[in-house]
This record gives C-alpha cells, structure tokens and sequence, in this order.
C-alpha cells in the first residue's frame, strides 16, 4: 500500500500532500519536514529509496522519490509495493501532469492543486495503484474537464438540458481486448 | 522531463504578473487563490505567513457560513481552505461545509467538496456520518462521474461502522458495465476488507469474479484483494495458482492488447503483482512451485530489455524464484540476475541486488562470496543507503570468525550516521552479533561500551536488559564469569574517572548496577573509592532522576567502611529531602542500610543477582484488595484494548446486528492482540532473551524468518558450473582455497595475498578475506553462524529445569506407560527436578546392585519405576526383605487386564453404574493384592473409584490408602476407610475430586500399606492421571449474565482454532464437537459470533467467546482462575484435531 504522496519543491515548501493512512495534523507537517530534511540532503546520483524516517513508520516503509527541477515527488510505500515500480509510477504520473497542462511546472501545481489531486485519484485511489496507463488516465481526467466545460456554458440553460447532460455517460474506452485469443482467459474456476 | 519543469523559476515572476492581464485566463478562475499564493510568497518570515493565513482564514469562515455564499462560491472557497491547510493551519470550520458542498453541489462542485472531506476528515471523524446519506445517493446516481467519485471517496476514507449500510451497493456495482467503475467497486471492496474483514467475507466469491472478468484492468485491480488474502492464508487459495500462472503467461506472451504496454514491457505492475502472489503460493511448497517454473522461466527469458521497469519485474522474479521450492537451472539463471544487479552501474539496481543478494544468502551463500570485491566496495560507497543496505547483508553472514570486522564496520556507520531511526536498529544488531559472537571479554565490553555510547538513550531499552541478564546470570564457567565481570568494572573505573558527563543515561544506569553488583570482585579497590565516583555522578546536571536512582541504589549495596558509610550518609542526607519520592525512597533505604550492615547484608545479599526472583505475574497478592474494591462499588479492571474498543464504540453509531446486550461490542473486539498489562510487563522484562532479538533483527528488513531452507548445499551449489562472471575473475584465489583461507582468518588479514595484484587492491582483498572468511566451502557447516551454538561464546547458562529435563524425559519415556506422549510430559511436573537428577545419577548402582526390593517395585507398578529413589529409602526396612518373594514375577500384567476390566466393573458401587465412567486402567501390584482405578462423571463431582483386589488365599488387614494431588481436592467420601480385604475379593474406595489448580493434565498419587495374616506390613505407591476435561461441566448461564460475568474476569487467552469447514455452518458444527467432546455449554451464537460456558469442578467458570474470522476460530477465553483458560485451550485445540 501506499502510504502518503508527499510533492514538495526545492525550498521544503508543500505542493500536494496526499495521505492514505490517518495522521494528525500536526504530526502530518513534521512528517512533511522529516521527509523533505532526508531527500533534500541527498545528491542527484545516489539511489532513489530510503528507509522510512523515524516518523512515518519506521523500517518496513520505504520513501520513494524522484526529483525534477524544482520538485520532489515523494511516495511512502510499505513493503508490499515494488520499489522500482513505485519509481516508475512516479515517471506516470509527472508525465500524465505534463500532458494534463502542457508543459507541467510548479506554478501548475500551485494554482491548480485541485486538478492534480483530481489527476492522483486517477492514479492512485485509496492507497492502491488503480491505473499505471497514461493515456487511460489522461482520457478519464478529460471526460471530467468536458463535464467542467458544458457545466460553466449550463448554468443558464434549461433544466431539462442539464439533466441530459449530467446522465451522459462516460465514453467508452477503446480498449478492446475481448476478440478472439487476445482475451484473457481464467480457466479451471469454479463456477459461481 | 526535468528542462520542462525548469522554466518554473524563471517563469514565476511573470506568471505572476500576468493575472492581472485580461488574456490571461490560465488564472483568472482562480484568482483569488491566485492572490493568496501571491501574498505567501512576497512573504519573508514564517510568522508572517501565519498572520496573513489566519487573516484568510477568518475571511473564508465569514463567508462560507454566510447564507448568501452560492454553491459555485463555495468551490472556489474550498479550494482556498485545502490550500490552508496543506500549509498546516487548521481549518476545522470549513469541514461541515465541505461535507455540505458534496452533498448539494453540482457535479462539479460535488467534486471538490468529495476532495476536500477526503483530505480533511479521517475515518474515525463523527462528521463523516454525515456523509453516509450523500454517498448512498450518489452510488445510486446514473451519472457515472458521481459514481465514481462515490467509490473514490469510500476507498479513500469511510467509517467502518457504516459499510454495512453501503456494502450492497457497492458490490452491486461489480456487475456494472464500464469497466471503470468496476474497477473501482473491487478496490473500494478491498478498501472494506482492510478495516472489516468479516464484513466482506461473504462476498469472496464475487473476488474470483472479479478475477476472471473479461477487462484486465478490472482482473488486475482483484489482485491486490489476492495479494493480501494470500498473504494471510496461503493454504486456501491453492487452487488458484494455475490460474494466476495462466494469467501471467498470456501477460508474459504478449497476449494482452497494446495499451497495456509501458515502454514496451507488456503491463509490467501486473506481471509484479502476479510473481509476488506466486511466491507467497508457491513457498514451502513442492507441488505448486512446480507449476509456476515454467512460466518463471519465461519471464526471466523476456525481461531482458534494458529499461527500469523490466528491472522491476527480473528482482520478482529472483525473489520469487528463491522464495519457491527450487528448481536448480532457475536458481542458477536467477544468481546470474543477482550479478548483474550487483554489478550495475546505476545505483538503484545496485541497491535492490544487495537486496536480493541479502534475501538469498542464507540458501546460497556462495553468492555473496562471487561478489565480495563489489560488496566491500560498496562498504565504501558515497551513498549511505547503499551502506547501510552493505551492512544488513553482512549482518547475515556474521560468524564467529568475521565477527570483529563486521561489527567494526558497523560502529563505525554508527558514528557517521545521524538517522536516529537507523542507529536504533542497527545498534540492536551489533550488541546481538556482539552478544553471539564475541571472541573475548575485552572485545565484549568494549564493544557494548561503545554500543551504549552511541545508541544513547534512543536504543531499544533491552539492550541494556539483555546484557545485565547475561553479565548476572553467567555461563559455564565460574572463572569465566568473574573474568568478565572484573573487566567490565575495571572498565567502568576508567571510564568514571574520566568524563562521565558525556555518556548517555541508560549507559549511566547499567555502569551504576555493574559496580553496584560486582565492584567487589576487585580486591584492590575500596568500596570507598566507588561510592565516591558514584557519588560524583548524582551532582552532574544532566543526570536523570531515574538514573539518580539506580545510582543509590547502587550505592547502597556497596556502603560498608568507616569513609564508604560517610559518603553514604552525605548522599542520602542530600536526597531525603528531595522532592521526587522515589529518590527520596532510596536515599532512606541507604541510610538506613549503611548504618546496619547486618541488615543490609541480609536484604542486598551479594551475588543475590544469580537467584532468579519470583514473580507473580497474576498479581494473586492483590486480589484480596481488588474483591474489597469491587464489593465497595468499583468498576471491573477493563485491559487497556478492551478500553479503546469501549471509547470507539460509543463514539460511532454501531450498525451491527449482534443482538447481544454485552457492555462492549464484542463483534469489533480485536481478538488478535493479546497483550494483558501483566503479560505486557512480562514480556518486556524477559525480552532480553537472544533469540528474541534476532528476531526482531530478522524482521526489520526482509522477512526471511519463514523462508525455509529448502535448498542444501549438496544439492544445487555442488552441481552448479561456476557463473561467469567478471568479478570472479578478480577474485583472488585465497579466498576460494580453504588453507590460505584459514591463514588469513588466524592472523586477522595481515597475510599478504599470494596473487600479485596492485597496491590499492590489496587492501580490499584483505578486508575481504577478511568479512568472507568463513562463508567457503571447507567450512559450510557454519555457514549462516547462527545456526551453530558452538560458534556461541557467551553461551547462557542453561536454566535448571531445563537441565533436569531431559534425563526425566528418558526415564518416563523407558517406561511402559499405558498413558500417551503427552502425557509423559506431565511426569516432568511430578518430579522435583533435583530428584530426577539424582535418580539418573543413580540408577546404574541401582541396577548394579541386586536389591530385589527395588527390582519389585522397578519391574511391576506400572508409572512407578520413576519412583524416586529417596522414597523407597523412607520406606519400611521390612518391606524391602518381604519384596523379595514376588520378585522373579514382574512381567505376565498385561495380558490378565482386560479380562479384569470387565469383572472390575461389576464391583462398581450400584449408584454408580449408570453414569459414564472411564476405563479401568491398572495401577500397582504389590505381593498379593492389586490396585486398579477409574473415574465416574457425576454432574456435581468426579469420583475417583479405586479397586483393591486381593488374589491371595489370606485376607490383607488394615488397609490404608492415601490419595494426594498438588493439583486437587481429594476427599474420601467411604464414611468407614476400608479395613480389611477377605481372600479372592474386592474392595472398593471412593474418592471426591474438585480442582485446586488447574492443569492439563492432573495426576493424583497415591501409597497403599496394608498387613498380611502373617504379620509382615506392605506398601506400594501408584500415580494416576486424568486429563482436565473430565472435570468440565457445563455451565448454564444467560447472554446478560456471561455479559457480566465477561467483564469481572481478569485471566484471558487467545488463540486461532482449526475451524470444521465440511459443513454448511461451521463455527456451529465446530462449536457442536466441542460441546460434545468438552462438554461447554454454548450459550448462544450470533452470525459469525458464538459464547461458550463451561465450569470445571467445583465452581470455577471460565467463559469463551468464538468468532469465526479468515477461516479459522478465533478464540478467546477468560477466567478468574489463573491457568484454566491455557488449559481449556489446549484441550479444545485436541478435540478439534481428534475431529
């Protein structure tokens, strides 16, 4: 399970903070300052794990984490996550980001921190990796912007409108992989 | 990636400005969150940050609880408060409007007030109630967005009393359409499982579903329910294995559709997720693992491609490959992946190959010595994570000869290492290693000195226990003991007359207690001079009171002498005045034992550490206390788990339906954690125990501790080809050549290596032969040292009932007993260890010497060769002469039982013979008479029914039978003992039994004498054995009354019950067998929930609460009495088993 999502820059200064297991406010704060005090030390060509701080867990969580620019992207895992793929969703997600806003930075992050959690709960829900493939996540957060979009050009039409827009369905994903043998098949199953 | 993100800097200044351009749209939605952030960073202090934040926030409080604020308003107003608080200042106002927005907003605005609750509230808050309605309505929206958003939100937070009111909904969208949301629905059911298992147990069925379903995505999402379940029971989903090796193979085939591939390895995190359940199936198990090889071979063969995420999935699959029973050519495939991990030079593989190379070098050892030129170098690498990682695989292979280097190695991470979180651990695995391993006393205490120093006062506090327990209790031999104990106060000496200021509190208290206890060993120093160093100790400034405390205490043991009482009585003037009781406590203990030497010799006897004190962990002396208070009026004692549960359960509604009128909720009782506050101090004060360390060192890495080693040396690593690899190559020669190994271990790396290589090598190869000395060949049998006791130097003295053990586990063992196994472990109880000693010690004379009184009672009574020999000694001189008759006769007893059993029975009293009675079993023959005996189940009693037969032509007199049991009651309820047996009859005694003590199993001994017509007086002994369950009762009691009943009782257990799964309801089939084989009385069952009663003789309940839970029985029993509930567990753990 993933633990918390920590984003910070370069000067400690929180981005997003995401966690999935219960910490006081407080508590949540020192963690973000104990984690940025132990990747911030850390050059550029060393490797990408640490051992958990002292505060978040201790020795069966690990911190993950990627820095770009001017941001560290922080995953704290426990010890049923892959490391190396940890360190790939983490790639996912920045580049999901990038094409979410064309040319991610910071300043993104900052004005848009709403969009980017909408975007992690795309990624990661509840802890879990719920989808590793950009593009289906990039489809599902658009689906989302298409209902912002005619919602603001809404408020003003009738009543009956809305409510057809509101009952329109997702679009189905082109994701066919039910023809022929390319279907997975699950044999010897008891029946239910 | 990186340039993109660079422009940030640069950018940020005009980016700012341009908001209050019209073009700029990308802010204006925002902006006055755009002014806010602009506001933060003009800011140069911290406190101004503060005061500009709670001036936004008291503006956004005004206006969120205005009743003008539109819903469109609010969103923009939420966004705000997130900011706020992701900054760290609460925002606790806003959190009911944030729930308010989720349920009236639009989609939109429902969004960002699903987002806000998410992030503010956590699962225990009462606000989230409020939420329960609003989720419910969106579950059943036909907008899929508000679905999902729905699911995400009951994934992410959800209060676990409320899951009953959704969980239909949720489950019904397993069969929706898209697939997305069934994705979600299957985590957020996962979700459910984390924090109420037995809530979703129902519906394990539909996770097979989910599994087979016809989206990946959704397939993929059931394997983190498998993954966990697996985790948890890897017996029950064997059957699946095939399963999940087909998945992976069509996955590994390329079967899936493109969009699954990232960077061209096809949906690498399922192909993780798949090995990592494989391993978990297929450990320790032959048949299994042998279905997954093939498909593990081909994974290897295709994740050949150079790209991180193929990395990923080759270290799962060594893992697994390792974690599996072993196939020989995957082994050697994956020990060639391990290389190339090792070898990388990008240093995150390098770290997961130390990794894995940690993991296996318990089964394969020789890997580690391929690669010893990398391991050493990363000893030395920049990155500290590497290191540490270094040290962790040289921890495993510790031995006793590479001991020194390594710990070296590890002191001196210590000292660099500013990671508190790390020093704690790894000092606890130096003192372990040291603890182990030391090769002499000098190395020992310096070593734990130097452990104490570092580790301060943030080490694991039994480090310093488990070193005193090894200093006081001592080893083998005595002289060894003082040598030790002398240099460990000489160094102390030293170090107290240095600066003692420096050293960390707990280093302080054990130096007190060392010299306290052992300073007079050395002859040369004067009581005097220590008290005085000690005394120097309570003036330092930074000396805790606890420490002041053990100080004085140590103090004094050791006041004795005109200039010692002195001091003493400086100090203790000093500190009777102190304001901490405690310290004022000890401080009139010192007085007033320094001036009586005679009473203080008596109280602090020297050397008193040896004597183990005897602790009451039931806390029995108080119960007099505790009746009194609870007839005055106060509350049962509640363990401090049960006290949580209660505060929780009032605090949320509860929604289950358990009907039963309990004072706690028993359904959310966590029947896993089984610490009382008396086993919690229990625990703690023994943990010093060695192997309890090494577990926990175990466990703080990878969990190796289960893994078996499946694999010996002689089977695979004799048939493998050596791996090429290029740092063999490098490797030089005396490290695979066992002689020159051994040089180089005896002269401690000084030997030069024989090959010729350059100058700056050298001295890593002679580090390294230095760590890997004795990982070769030539000494495998101590491979892993800690399997090998001898290697051990401070062997702990082996405690004396553990001694005396096993010889009187071979003499119960050579007798023939009617009675089982189990049951010869009990006679260990019987005997008093030292006589058991004794007896081995004496048995050959015995034997030696033809004394055919003690071959009489050797050879017939049946349990009774264990007679102790001190008791025959007691015995009559006259019964030993008269013996001498019977004895050519020992054996011919078997054969004429059965017949007697029958004839036996017709002798039971009449009342008697129409309630169930045991078998008559056979106890003692003596000359002409003989003993047999059964016990009869009345309702309120046990009668211990004892049979005198007497075979003889002449009647025995005064017969006289004692029956005694440490264990029991024995009354006699004959209202005339029995006086005589005529000639070729039978006589019957009978005796009322009730528990005294509870035990397993309950023995009762016994003695016969009696009087032959001729005069001469005879006398034999018999034991007999009963186990608990025939003084079981059932116990009828209401739900209310073992409610109440429940909560008086102090004594508990805990424990996982095999459950009787071949039935359609099992906890009630289960429940059945253990009323019908135990006797319990089930008193009521709920669900998944039963309450058990039962009494053993005379009225001593003991109650038990059953719940079924992931397939087994969860059980947890309580009592008043102190060792029913162990013993009820046992008993109910055999009926089961016998089932």
């Amino acid at each position: 399970m993933i633990k918390a999502i920590l984003i910070f820059n370069n000067h400690g200064k929180p981005r997003l903070i995401r966690f999935y297991q219960y910490f006081a406010e407080d508590m949540q704060q020192q963690i973000i300052r104990e984690t940025f005090h132990l990747v911030s030390k850390r050059d550029d060509n060393v490797c990408n794990f640490l051992e958990g701080g002292s505060l978040i867990g201790g020795s069966d969580y690990k911190l993950i984490y990627r820095h770009y620019a001017t941001l560290y992207f922080v995953f704290c895992v426990d010890s049923s996550e892959s490391e190396l793929g940890i360190l790939d969703l983490i790639q996912v997600f920045v580049e999901t980001l990038d094409k979410c806003f064309e040319n991610v930075c910071e300043l993104d992050l900052i004005f848009h921190m709403d969009k980017v959690h909408y975007i992690l709960q795309e990624v990661v829900m509840g802890g879990m990796v719920l989808e590793t493939n950009m593009n289906e996540i990039v489809a599902q957060v658009e689906v989302q912007n298409r209902m912002e979009k005619s919602e603001g050009g809404l408020s003003a039409a009738p009543a009956r409108a809305v409510s057809a827009v509101k009952n329109m369905n997702l679009p189905e994903i082109p994701r066919n992989i039910n023809i022929g043998d390319i279907n997975i098949k699950v044999p010897s199953l008891s029946p239910f | 990636m990186s340039d993109v993100v660079e422009k940030t800097l640069t950018a940020l200044p005009s980016l700012l400005s341009l908001d209050s351009q019209p073009g700029s749209a990308k802010l204006s939605s925002t902006s006055k969150l755009g002014n806010l952030i602009r506001g933060i960073t003009e800011l140069t202090s911290k406190h101004e940050e503060e005061k500009l934040i709670q001036r936004e926030l008291s503006s956004i409080k005004e206006q969120v609880s205005s009743p003008n604020t539109t819903m469109r308003q609010m969103k923009e107003l939420m966004v705000r408060t997130i900011y706020c608080e992701m900054l760290g200042y609460e925002a606790s106002f806003s959190y009911i409007h944030a729930i308010k927005l989720a349920q009236q907003g639009t989609v939109l605005e429902k969004r960002v007030g699903y987002l806000a609750v998410s992030l503010f509230l956590n699962e225990s808050h009462e606000l989230l109630l409020l939420l329960v309605n609003t989720v419910l309505k969106d579950l059943q929206s036909t907008n899929l967005i508000e679905v999902c958003m729905a699911l995400t939100v009951v994934s992410q937070m959800f209060p676990k009393d409320m899951i009953p009111a959704i969980l239909p909904l949720v489950e019904e969208k397993l069969n929706h359409p898209k697939e997305i949301i069934r994705r979600k629905a299957v985590l957020a059911l996962y979700k459910f499982y984390l924090i109420a298992p037995n809530q979703v147990q129902h519906i394990h069925n539909k996770f097979r579903k989910a599994l087979c379903d016809k989206d990946p995505g959704v397939m993929t999402a059931s394997l983190h329910i498998y993954l966990q379940l697996i985790q948890e029971n890897p017996e029950g989903y064997k059957d699946l294995t095939a399963s999940f090796v087909t998945i992976l193979k069509q996955v590994v085939g390329g079967k899936l559709p493109m969009d699954f591939n990232y960077h061209s390895v096809p949906a690498p995190w399922l192909q993780i997720q798949l090995l990592r359940i494989l391993s978990l199936l297929g450990k320790n198990d032959q048949s299994t693992s042998e279905i997954m090889h093939e498909v593990l071979d081909e994974s290897l063969r295709r994740a050949e491609m150079n790209h991180n995420i193929t990395y990923a999935i080759l270290y799962e699959c060594v893992k697994c490959i390792y974690t599996i029973h072993p196939k020989s050519d995957l082994l050697e495939k994956a020990a060639k992946c391990i290389g190339n991990f090792v070898l990388s030079p990008k240093i995150n593989l390098k770290y997961l190959g130390l990794k894995a190379l940690t993991y296996v070098v318990q089964q394969d050892p020789k890997l580690a010595l391929q690669h010893q030129m990398t391991i050493i170098e990363c000893l030395d690498h920049p990155d500290l994570i590497i290191k540490r990682e270094t040290l962790e695989l040289l921890f495993r292979i510790t031995n006793a000869q590479n001991v020194t280097v390594i710990v070296e190695k590890m002191l001196e991470f210590l000292r660099i290492s500013g990671d508190d979180h790390t020093t704690i651990d790894l000092v606890g695995k130096v003192a372990e290693l040291a603890e182990k391993y030391a090769p002499d006393n000098e190395w020992f205490i310096e070593t734990m000195n130097t452990v104490f120093s570092v580790g301060g006062d943030m080490m694991q506090p039994d480090i310093p226990n488990s070193f005193l327990k090894l200093l006081s209790e001592g080893f083998d031999s005595v002289e060894e003991d003082r040598k030790l104990r002398l240099f460990a106060v000489n160094s102390y000496i030293s170090l107290l007359q240095g600066t003692p200021g420096k050293l960390p509190q707990r280093f302080l208290q054990v130096i007190s207690w060392v010299l306290g206890e052992y300073s007079h060993l050395r002859e040369d120093l004067e009581a005097a001079v220590v008290l005085r160093l000690l005394a120097r100790l309570l003036d330092m400034k930074n000396c805790s009171s606890e420490t002041k405390s053990w100080v004085l205490t140590a103090m004094t043991k050791l006041c004795e002498g005109g200039s010692g009482v002195s001091v003493a009585q400086q100090v203790s003037e000093t500190y009777s005045s102190s304001l901490d009781t405690v310290l004022r406590q000890r401080a009139q203990e010192l007085q007033y034992l320094s001036q009586d030497s005679e009473l203080r010799a008596r109280v602090l006897p020297r050397g008193a550490g040896l004597e183990p004190v005897e602790v009451d962990s039931s806390l029995s002396f108080l119960d007099g206390f505790v009746s009194e208070a609870l007839a005055a009026g106060a509350a049962p004692y509640k363990p401090p788990h049960q006290r949580q549960e209660e505060l929780a359960g009032t605090k949320a509604l509860s929604l289950e339906p358990y009907g039963l009128s309990l004072p706690i909720s028993m359904s959310s009782c966590s029947i896993t954690d089984r610490q009382s506050p008396t086993l919690l101090s229990m625990s703690s004060g023994l943990s010093g125990d060695s192997t309890d360390l090494s577990h926990k060192g175990g466990s703080a890495t990878l969990k190796l501790d289960g893994v078996k080693r499946v694999w010996g040396r002689e089977g695979y690593l004799s048939q493998k080809e050596p791996v090429e690899e290029p740092a063999q190559v490098e490797v030089p020669s005396p490290l695979r050549s066992p002689s020159q190994q051994g040089e180089a271990d005896s002269s401690h790396s000084q030997t030069p290596t024989p090959t010729p290589t350059p100058e700056s090598d050298q001295e890593k190869q002679q580090l390294a032969s230095s760590l890997f000395v004795g990982l070769g060949s030539q000494s495998s049998v101590c491979l892993m040292g800690k399997s090998e006791p001898t290697a051990q130097r401070f062997r702990r003295k082996a405690k004396g009932h553990s001694t005396a053990s096993s010889p009187s586990e071979q003499i119960s063992n050579s007798v023939v007993s009617p009675h089982s196994a189990v049951d010869n472990l009990l006679c260990n109880n019987l005997l008093d260890s030292n006589i058991t000693s004794e007896l081995a010690l004496s048995s050959p004379e015995l034997t030696s010497q033809p004394s055919p009184g003690l071959t009489t009672t050797n050879g017939t009574c049946d349990t009774e060769a264990e007679l102790p020999d001190s008791d025959i000694k007691e015995s009559e001189p006259a019964v030993i002469r008269d013996n001498s008759v019977v004895a050519t006769d020992p054996a011919p007893h078997e054969a004429p039982d059965r017949p007697k059993d029958l004839c036996l029975t017709s002798h039971l009293p009449a009342e008697l013979s129409g309630l169930s009675h045991s078998e008559i079993s056979h106890l003692c023959t003596n000359q002409s008479l003989e003993l047999s005996a059964c016990h009869v189940q009345k309702e309120d009693s046990l009668l211990l029914v004892v049979f005198i037969t007497n075979s003889s032509d002449s009647a025995a007199q005064q017969i006289l039978v004692q029956v005694d049991s440490e264990e029991l009651e024995v009354s006699c309820v004959c209202d005339s003992p029995v006086e005589e047996v005529s000639s070729h009859s039978v006589t019957v005694c009978q005796y009322s039994l009730t528990v005294k003590r509870p035990a397993v199993h309950i023995e009762v001994v016994g003695m016969v004498s009696y009087q032959l017509a001729n005069g001469t007086s005879q006398s034999a002994q018999f034991s007999y054995k009963l186990p608990l369950t025939s003084f079981i009762r059932p116990l009828t009691v209401s739900t209310e009354e073992y409610g109440t009943m429940w909560l008086a009782f102090s004594h508990d257990t805990k424990q996982n019950l095999t459950l009787i799964s071949d039935s359609q309801e099992p906890l009630t089939a289960t429940l059945n067998v253990l009323k019908r084989k135990l006797q319990l009385h089930v008193v009521e069952i709920i669900g998944m929930e039963g309450i058990v009663a039962c009494r053993v003789l005379q009225d001593q309940p003991c109650l038990m609460h059953c719940r079924v839970h992931a397939g087994t029985l969860a059980v947890w029993l309580r009592s008043p009495i102190p060792d029913l509930p162990d013993c009820l567990i046992y008993h109910c753990q055999r009926a089961l088993q016998g089932h």
